[in-house]
């Protein structure tokens, strides 16, 4: 007998989905009109069924979160504030294996991931804006500092719940009320968090959760009662929000797609640079807009790096997102998987030379293969195209100044790697970078201080940090 | 000796044998074991590992109160782990101080152990300060006692000052005198080298100069086999086999005391050098009071409760 992990499934004995959901307005479940069905993307199981808000249900949530915010929460000191974040943040830890457990069956991520990163950082994000609520004068936007009024948030399904921490904690801690609309393939942990509201007996409309698709974010988007727009997804959908917003008063945040380049020079420490490469791209299927999909490589130790990459890949373990053992879970959708295998297929055509772990794949559900692409060139489309999935474009340099280029021919800039045991490169290089987070011999590390965001088309302000704060916030004389 | 190739002997060749290595990110490490720390080995995995682990135990007894009687009670531990369940391997060797070694061998050899080896502490173990004279003196007298494994010390001062070329000579002279008798076990004392850089360099110098096991510590400074030194330990052992196709066992030692550590050890071996070391000839835990937690871990699996602590013996 070998050294085979047996299955170490965690159980799902802890949550408990009902088989229908309606929407949290005003502190109160209500139940929707038209219903979707939502779906284990690692099993295809059906595992619930979520409302899609119209006009009156958008109405509705518009409505309580404004009369929260004028009767309670723009009255009620930042200090009292802080009280109800510091007590949404420990429940949450207190329910954090029911979270880590409806965000794994929902996304298809692995449960490690869930629960070692995405649910002890959402966590955080409360902890850490509980302790800003009282301090506002402090976040360098003069003595007087007012919130918004009523923020609209749209949140992607990469993250779900930590997406919402980043977006609810910040702006309930500056003193806004929020409608808050998950994606429509994960709503599920938002939901929870609705009842982690409840729980903490928030103010009722100072949190209103309405589910659905990009209709429902459309009516949020356009919502004349609404003062501020924040949105993670994709560029795409980010550009219609900016024409959409553009002649209204509403402020607007945007965290949008990303190509970032994870570049290795020959004097990096080679073994965790694979492993960092390893975290940058495959990390959460690579549904991460910050992954780092372009490993730019210094021709020198090319080979090296490959060979160590390949056989690193080789050891990741992909299957029962539930297991405990597993590194890379499912593909969140057929739609996602599609594309990414669309996009493959043109790196194909293209010429670039695919590779793939070999791991055997569940013949149900959406699997995609840990992949890399070697002989890329910046006219490739797999060099250009965020494609938001386990896939690796391989790309070489000779000069560092070579890489910095490389780099930067991008329309995005969200984030960018640097792996080097030179410190004076490291900081001449992440001078360089045209990108809003640069990590130095790591990759994919997040923390509620520190600020969040794009470059170019990667995006419009921060998250996270006294700047992600700062957009909650505005001047008084500013409005 | 032809070093496979890698350095001539030189002070000039192996510094730049030394220099060509790569850097080791102590951060990137750290949060590689972190992770491998937490993969969860159950059911049959389980059994599967602990059993493993106790074949791949040095049995341990290093103490200035060692005496015939301690040694024997804990060759015949070594031998037949619990007396009453003769399915449980014996462990790989018993390691001892070597005026201990004629007691082990004889002892092991009259109970059945041929099977079991008996590794010696040597060269002026465990400070390493002493004449080359005394390290040769104190190899020999292990060797002729019938010492199968030699785990020696490394000269941690003289690597600390960078004189590279020492250690790796004296390692060369004891290897020599080793031969085909004994396996050599280079002990670096990890604790000491304090860097993860310094282990890797160790690590490829023992290795060109001869080394058929690497070995983190002498159980006698803290800290000593943590998780991120054995990583870069194996490697260190995995790229030596990639330029030689020669495997280099790893032992760590000092600090692994319950069955989740091993484990866990069992796990960074799997997926870092791979599973061709899972074997006791490529992997070894220097350890005393981890026997018996593999034991009673053993027993729960079987019985579904922890037993007593008075079903395990204490030697």
């Amino acid at each position: 007998m070998s050294f085979d992990y047996a299955p170490a499934p965690e159980s799902r004995a802890v949550v408990s989905i009902k088989p229908k959901y309606g929407h949290f307005i005003a502190g109160k479940f209500v139940a929707g009109s038209k219903h979707f069905p939502t779906i284990n993307p690692a099993t295809e199981e059906v595992l619930s069924h979520i409302a899609l808000a119209g006009k009156a249900e958008v109405d509705a949530a518009v409505k309580a979160a404004r009369k929260a915010y004028t009767t309670t929460w723009s009255k009620m000191s930042g200090k009292e504030r802080g009280k109800y974040l510091f007590r949404v943040a420990r429940i949450m830890q207190e329910r954090a294996r029911e979270f880590a457990v409806l965000e794994t069956l929902d996304n298809g991520k692995p449960i490690r991931e869930s629960r070692d990163v995405d649910v002890p950082l959402a966590a955080a994000h409360f902890f850490y804006h509980a302790g800003w609520a009282d301090k506002l004068e402090f976040a360098g936007l003069g003595t007087s500092t007012k919130p918004h009024g009523v923020a609209g948030q749209i949140i992607p399904w990469n993250f779900p719940l930590l997406m919402l921490a980043w977006k609810v904690a910040p702006a309930l801690a500056a003193g806004n009320t929020v409608v808050l609309k998950p994606a429509e393939s994960t709503s599920l942990t938002a939901l929870l968090f609705a009842e982690v509201c409840q729980q903490a007996e928030l103010p009722a409309g100072v949190v209103n959760i309405v589910t659905g698709d990009g209709s429902t974010g459309a009516l949020i988007v356009n919502h004349p009662g609404i003062d501020k727009i924040a949105f993670t997804g994709s560029t795409e959908v980010g550009k219609i929000i900016a024409r959409a917003v553009a002649p209204t008063h509403k402020s607007v945040t945007l965290e949008l797609g990303g190509k970032a380049a994870n570049i290795i020079f020959e004097d990096a420490a080679i073994d965790e640079a694979v492993e960092g490469i390893v975290n940058g791209i495959f990390f959460n299927q690579g549904h991460v807009c910050c992954a780092g999909s372009r490993l730019i490589l210094q021709e020198s130790v090319a080979d090296e790096v490959l060979e160590k990459l390949k056989s690193r890949m080789a050891k990741i373990r992909v299957g029962d997102p539930m297991d405990k053992n597993t590194d890379v879970g499912a593909i969140n959708s057929k739609e996602q998987l599609i594309k990414i295998t669309e996009l493959t297929a043109a790196g194909d055509a293209e010429g670039a030379q695919r590779w793939s772990a070999p791991c055997e794949l569940p013949t149900k559900g959406f699997w995609f293969a840990p992949t890399i692409f070697t002989g890329v060139t910046q006219a490739h489309r797999i060099a250009r195209e965020e494609i938001f999935g386990p896939v690796l474009s391989v790309l070489t340099f000779r000069t560092p100044q070579e890489a910095i280029d490389k780099a930067n021919n991008t329309p995005f800039g969200l984030s960018a790697g640097v792996w080097s045991e030179k410190g004076s490169r490291i900081l001449w290089a992440t001078q360089q970078l045209r990108a809003g987070v640069v990590w130095a011999n790591t990759f994919n590390k997040f923390d509620p201080t520190s600020p969040f965001g794009g470059y170019k088309e990667s995006g419009w302000g921060r998250e996270g940090g006294r700047h992600g704060l700062s957009a909650y916030l505005k001047g008084v004389g500013h409005e | 000796m032809s070093f496979y190739g890698l350095v001539d002997g030189t002070d000039a060749s192996l510094k730049r044998y030394l220099d060509a290595l790569p850097g080791v990110d102590q951060v990137g490490a750290d949060a590689r074991a972190a992770m491998l720390a937490t993969r969860s080995i159950k059911t049959t995995s389980k059994r599967w590992a602990i059993d493993t682990a106790i074949s791949m135990v040095d049995l341990t007894t290093l103490e200035g109160a060692d005496t015939v009687g301690k040694v024997q009670a804990l060759c015949a531990k070594a031998v037949r782990p619990d007396p009453t369940d003769l399915t449980i391997p014996s462990v790989g060797a018993v390691c001892v101080y070597n005026d201990m070694v004629a007691t082990a061998r004889t002892h092991l050899d009259s109970i059945g152990g041929h099977h079991v080896g008996v590794a010696a502490v040597s060269t002026a173990f465990p400070s390493g300060r002493a004449s080359m004279a005394v390290k040769i003196q104190d190899t020999q007298d292990a060797l002729n006692a019938g010492a199968s494994e030699i785990d020696m010390v490394i000269d941690r001062g003289a690597f600390l000052s960078g004189q590279y070329i020492d250690v790796f000579n004296e390692i060369v002279e004891i290897k020599e005198l080793c031969g085909d008798r004994a396996h050599l076990k280079v002990i670096f004392e990890t604790g000491e080298l304090v860097t993860y850089d310094n282990v890797r360099k160790a690590s490829f110098l023992a290795m060109a100069a001869g080394a058929d096991f690497i070995k983190t510590s002498t159980g006698k400074v803290a800290p000593a086999a943590t998780a991120p030194v054995v990583l870069v330990m194996l490697e260190a052992v995995r790229d030596f086999y990639s330029m030689t196709k020669t495997r280099i066992g790893v032992k760590p030692a000092g600090g692994i005391r319950n069955t989740k550590d091993a484990i866990k050890q069992l796990v960074l071996v799997n997926e870092t050098a791979g599973p061709e070391w899972l074997t006791p000839s490529l992997f070894r835990i220097g350890a005393s009071a981890l026997l018996n937690d593999l034991l009673m871990q053993r027993m729960k699996m079987d019985d579904g409760y922890y037993a007593s602590p008075a079903y395990v013996t204490i030697d």
